[in-house]
Formats: C-alpha cells, structure tokens, sequence
C-alpha cells in the first residue's frame, strides 16, 4: 500500500505540473511583475528617463487623482445596481422555471444564449436599442407618449448609464436565474408541504423557507456576480466608451488607458494592483460570509 | 469575462425530474401559481429574445428605413449587409483567427488540464487542497492586473499580432477553468472500475487513460464547449495583444467597425448575428450538458 502511495505521489507530481508550470508562467509571474512595475516610474513614451524605482509614489499619486476616484465610483454605482436588478430578477423568474413542467428546454435556450453571446456583442445590441436616431427605444417611449422628442442617450451621463446596466442584467440575469434554479431544486418540497398544513402563505414560505435555504446559492450569485461586475470593461468600453468625458468609466477601463492608450505602465500597473487587492478582499469577505457552506464551493 | 464555474460532484440540473416529481402537490393546488409561472416564463423568454430578434431584423433591413421608419416585421429583406460584411470588410479573416486561437487554446488546455485534473481528483498526495485552492483563485484574478506585464513579456518574445501571442494569455483563464471542471467530472465517476483495473494489475496511468477517460468523454466535452465559448468571447487581451486586422479576433473587429459618415449600423449588426451563430448553435446542441457545467456544483444544498 506504501509503496503504491509513493508512487501515486510521484505520479500526481508530474501529472500536475505541466498545468501549474503553464499558470505560474501566464499568470503568476505577471502579477508579480505588475507588483513591481507599480513601483517605478515607467512610461513607454518616454523611454530616456529609464525605470527610476518611486516607491509607493504611484500610490501616493493615485490617492490624489480625482480620475481614479470617479472610476472607482462608478464602478461601485454600477456593481451594487446591476448585481441588485439581477438578483431580485433571477430569483423572479428561477421561481417561474421552478413552476413551469414544460418549456423547459425552450427557457433553457432562451436563457443560454445571452450568457453564451460575446459581450462585445450584446453591448452592441444595447447601443443599437438606444441609438438617438435608430433606436426602438427612443420610438417605443415616442409613441407611448413618455417623452416628446427623442432622448440622445449617449450624451448624458445619467442617460448613458441606462442601456450599461439594462445590457449587463440582459446579459447575466439568466445566468443567476440558473444558478438560483439549481439550488431550488435542492429543497425539500416536504418543508412546503408542513407550511402549507400548518397555514403558511405563498410569501410566508418564500420568506421563511425558500430565501433562507436558497442563503448558499444566493452567496455564491453574489461572489460570480459582484467581482464580475467590479471588473467590467468590454461592456463600457464598446457601449460608451467611458464617456461622456470619463463620466461612465469604470476602474478596469481607467487602467487600460493609463497602461494602453498613455503607455503610462508604472502608474497604469499601480491601478491594476488596487483592482486586484479590492477583489481580493471583496473575495475573501464573501467566502468568510459563507462560512461552512464556502468550504463547499472553495473545495470540490 | 470571468470564470465562474466551481464544479463539485452534486449535479442539481441532474435531479430535475426528482424535482418535478416532487411538486406534486401543485397538482392538488388552484393551479394559479403554475400558470403565473408561465406567464413569467413567457415574458422572460420575449425579453431575452427581442433585442436579439431586432438585431437580426435589423441586419436584414436596408439602412435608409432603418432610420426613417423603424419597423417590428421586416418589410423588405435585403443581404447587402451580409454580403458587404465579406467583401469590403473581410470578416473570414477575424472568423478564421477566432477558431485557431479559441480552438488551439481549447485543445492546449483539455490534454494538460486532464492530467492534472486526474491527479487531483484520484490520486493522494500532499499540496492538494493548496493547489486546488490556488487555482481557483487564479481563475478570480482581474485580467486588467495582468494585461500590461503580459505585453512586454509579448512584446519582448516578438508575440504582438500573432496567435501564439493570444493563446498564451487566453491559458490564465481557461487553464483554471478546464482544470476546475474536470476535477469535478472525474470524482462524479464512480472509482470502482479503476480500482478493478488496478486489482487487474493495471498501472493507475492505463487505468486513466483506458477507463476514465474513455468514461468521461462527455465531461471533456462540456468542458471543451464552455473553454472554447470563454476564449471565443474574450476581448481584453485580444485587444490590447493584436495590430491591425490581420490577427483581430471577432469581438475585437465588432468593436472596432467605424465607418466613413455614420456607424454603419447594418453591417454591425450583421457581423453580431454572424458572432452569434456558433455559441447560439453550441447553445442549442449542448443546452442540458452546458446548464449542467455551469451549475453542477456551484449550489450545494
């Protein structure tokens, strides 16, 4: 038996290592580098000035950037609304799936296919509702009569923050409303049965039964969703750009600029940094918040 | 684009006809809440579907009445768009790029990803909770936090604007993703044929390769589907790694379209349509296994 374990060992070493050789190298060792690159001063534009070492200065510079600051909120702004929409819909209708017997291969493609379209896609598709000119939007609010003349909605930052948050709820409600199916699936209709002799109503179950048994899926939903939404970039970048000016632009996006359009890579490398360490502790906060339960879902 | 997938053995989606045995006593209930269920599904289904619906429409529409009287049902179908699509703008050439970068990515990491993902699913060594544990959070890292050291790492290698130049990033994601599902498929599969083969005298690598893998063909296939629909869809990367139209994968050619007056709308749109087919196609084909991947696991009672 030992010897079986020892060679099982030696097995699983090199079973293993090609594939934490590949992710050390591609993922890895570019953070650190990242790490490194925040503290010098290093700007593509001007490669005479070398990479003089700066300390925390990027950070320090970073405190005082209003810019960053903006990002950063509507980055917030953006995550605590369209995470909220999503779930408050993806329980909606994970109820309805739970419901309805037939139909379920036709809601289950339904439901697939804008998690499974590029985003760069489905912001397309939201740009063009919204189009000043040949949006149905602006037609569809014309002839109901709630506005008067057509909106231009990607002038104003309050207008151009519609159609990013209606794009991602599109895009990722049905993906929480699955994974809210799942965990609904996974409780016992004997529970409903009990409230329902002892004269619980349909909120009274909902309120008592199912939310709190459904706390480990919602958790989850809400770790995918909130440090998905915290990173978001393709979405803004080809629905608005970041603008008008910088009044839609998120973190991720801010630090693509200052690395990829300024070629500033010491300051841009010091943003990415934040981004990291906020999801980190985002991540961290939530598994701590499931408790027990998060030791199923960090372990397979 | 993230992912989002922690697999584990419990497979709700797998227990949905238990599930549907057990609301019997809708039956016996005013039927009320059955039918708000499918009054809910219904609208759900139109809400998903019509900005989709539209842009099809719309792809098939001449511009000028696109803007001047922008009707539900097409009133004249029209292939310009299409057609304008391939010639003057040459999209083979990002569909082409597209399927060498999404598929070499997929392969790459389906036959590295297995051997690992066997290891930590069947064999005892120790460092495994650590591993597992650092992959995952690998696959949480902000691709933003990696883009600009991968740069000069591509730039310094001579790897802008070429595939290999894509397919090493695209690993940080997909290579935590295949390994993460597949670890979750393997421990679905019941050891006792391995440890048969092994009782056999069977070596644990044949019992891996001529039992476990022949047995999770369909767990490898999912997880190919979901590796190659993340690297298909990716942008960041493919935009900040690729010059020109040469090596441009499709999101990337999508969002860079300009035309010379206006946004060419119909063209756009025709090329979203064309981006959507083959996930809206896999979607169709795969839909139970694919729900099956993205959930398995991730809500565990």
């Amino acid at each position: 038996m030992i010897a079986r374990s020892n060679s099982d060992a030696r097995l699983a070493r090199w079973l293993v290592s090609p594939a934490l050789v590949v992710i050390a190298l591609v993922a890895i060792f570019p953070l650190g580098w990242t790490l490194w690159e925040s503290l010098h001063r290093h700007d593509l534009r001007l490669p005479w000035i070398g990479q003089p070492f700066v300390g925390l200065g990027n950070y320090v510079r970073i405190i005082h950037d209003p810019r960053f600051w903006g990002a950063l909120g509507h980055t917030a702004l953006f995550t605590v609304v369209s995470v909220a929409l999503e779930l408050v819909l993806g329980l909606i209708f994970a109820l309805a799936m739970n419901r309805a017997f037939r139909g379920r291969g036709l809601v289950r493609v339904a439901v697939l296919v804008p998690w499974a379209i590029p985003t760069v896609v489905a912001a397309l598709l939201w740009r063009f509702l919204f189009d000043s000119q040949a949006g149905i939007a602006n037609a569809l609010l014309m002839q109901t009569g709630v506005i008067d003349k057509p909106i231009v909605w990607f002038v104003h930052a309050a207008t151009a923050w519609v159609p990013v948050i209606l794009a991602d709820v599109w895009k990722t409600t049905p993906f929480v409303a699955l994974l809210l199916l799942a965990g609904l699936q996974n409780i016992d209709s004997a529970l409903y049965e009990a409230a329902a002799v002892d004269g619980a109503g349909a909120w009274r179950q909902l309120t008592r039964i199912t939310i709190p048994l459904l706390k480990p899926a919602i958790l989850l939903v809400l770790i995918f969703r909130t440090l998905d939404a915290f990173r978001v970039f393709d979405l803004i970048y080809v629905l608005t750009g970041g603008g008008p000016g910088t009044s839609t632009e998120p973190i991720a996006l801010y630090a693509f600029n200052a690395l990829l359009q300024n070629l500033q890579f010491g300051y841009g490398a010091a943003i990415s940094v934040v981004i990291f360490l906020i999801t980190f502790g985002l991540a961290l906060i939530y598994i701590k918040g499931l408790g027990a339960g998060g030791a199923a879902g960090v372990e397979p | 684009m993230s992912v989002d997938i922690r697999p584990t053995e419990t497979t709700a989606v797998d227990r949905a006809p238990e599930g549907r045995d057990a609301k019997a006593p809708a039956k016996s209930r005013p039927s009320t809440s059955s039918v708000l269920g499918w009054i809910g599904l219904a609208i759900l289904v139109l809400l998903i579907a019509f900005p989709l619906y539209w842009a099809i429409v719309a792809s098939f529409t001449p511009e000028a009445t696109l803007f001047r009287e922008p009707s539900l049902w097409p009133r004249t179908i029209i292939l310009d768009h299409y057609r304008a699509l391939f010639t003057t703008r040459h999209f083979w050439v990002p569909i082409r790029n597209s399927i060498v970068v999404a598929g070499c990515t997929t392969i790459f990491c389906v036959v590295v990803g297995s051997l690992a993902a066997y290891a930590l699913a069947r064999l005892r060594f120790r460092g495994k909770a650590f591993i597992l544990g650092f992959i995952l959070a690998v696959s949480m890292f902000p691709q933003i936090s990696i883009v600009s050291p991968l740069y000069l790492m591509l730039r310094a290698l001579g790897l802008i604007n070429t595939y290999p130049g894509l397919i090493l990033p695209y690993l940080t994601f997909a290579m935590p993703l295949t390994v993460w599902l597949l670890v979750g498929y393997f421990r679905q599969l019941p050891p006792d044929l391995e440890e048969a083969a092994l009782v056999d005298g069977a070596s644990r690598w044949q019992s891996f390769v001529r039992v476990l893998l022949p047995l999770s063909v369909p767990g490898v296939a999912t997880t190919a589907i979901l590796t190659f629909i993340y690297s298909w869809n990716e942008f960041l990367f493919a935009l900040s790694f690729t010059v020109g139209p040469d090596r441009q994968t499709v999101p990337v050619a999508i969002a860079l379209f300009r035309g010379q007056y206006q946004v060419p709308w119909g063209e756009i749109l025709a090329a979203a349509v064309v981006a959507t087919v083959p996930v809206a196609a896999m979607v169709l084909i795969f839909q139970r296994r694919i729900v099956q991947g993205l959930t398995a696991g991730a809500v565990k009672g």
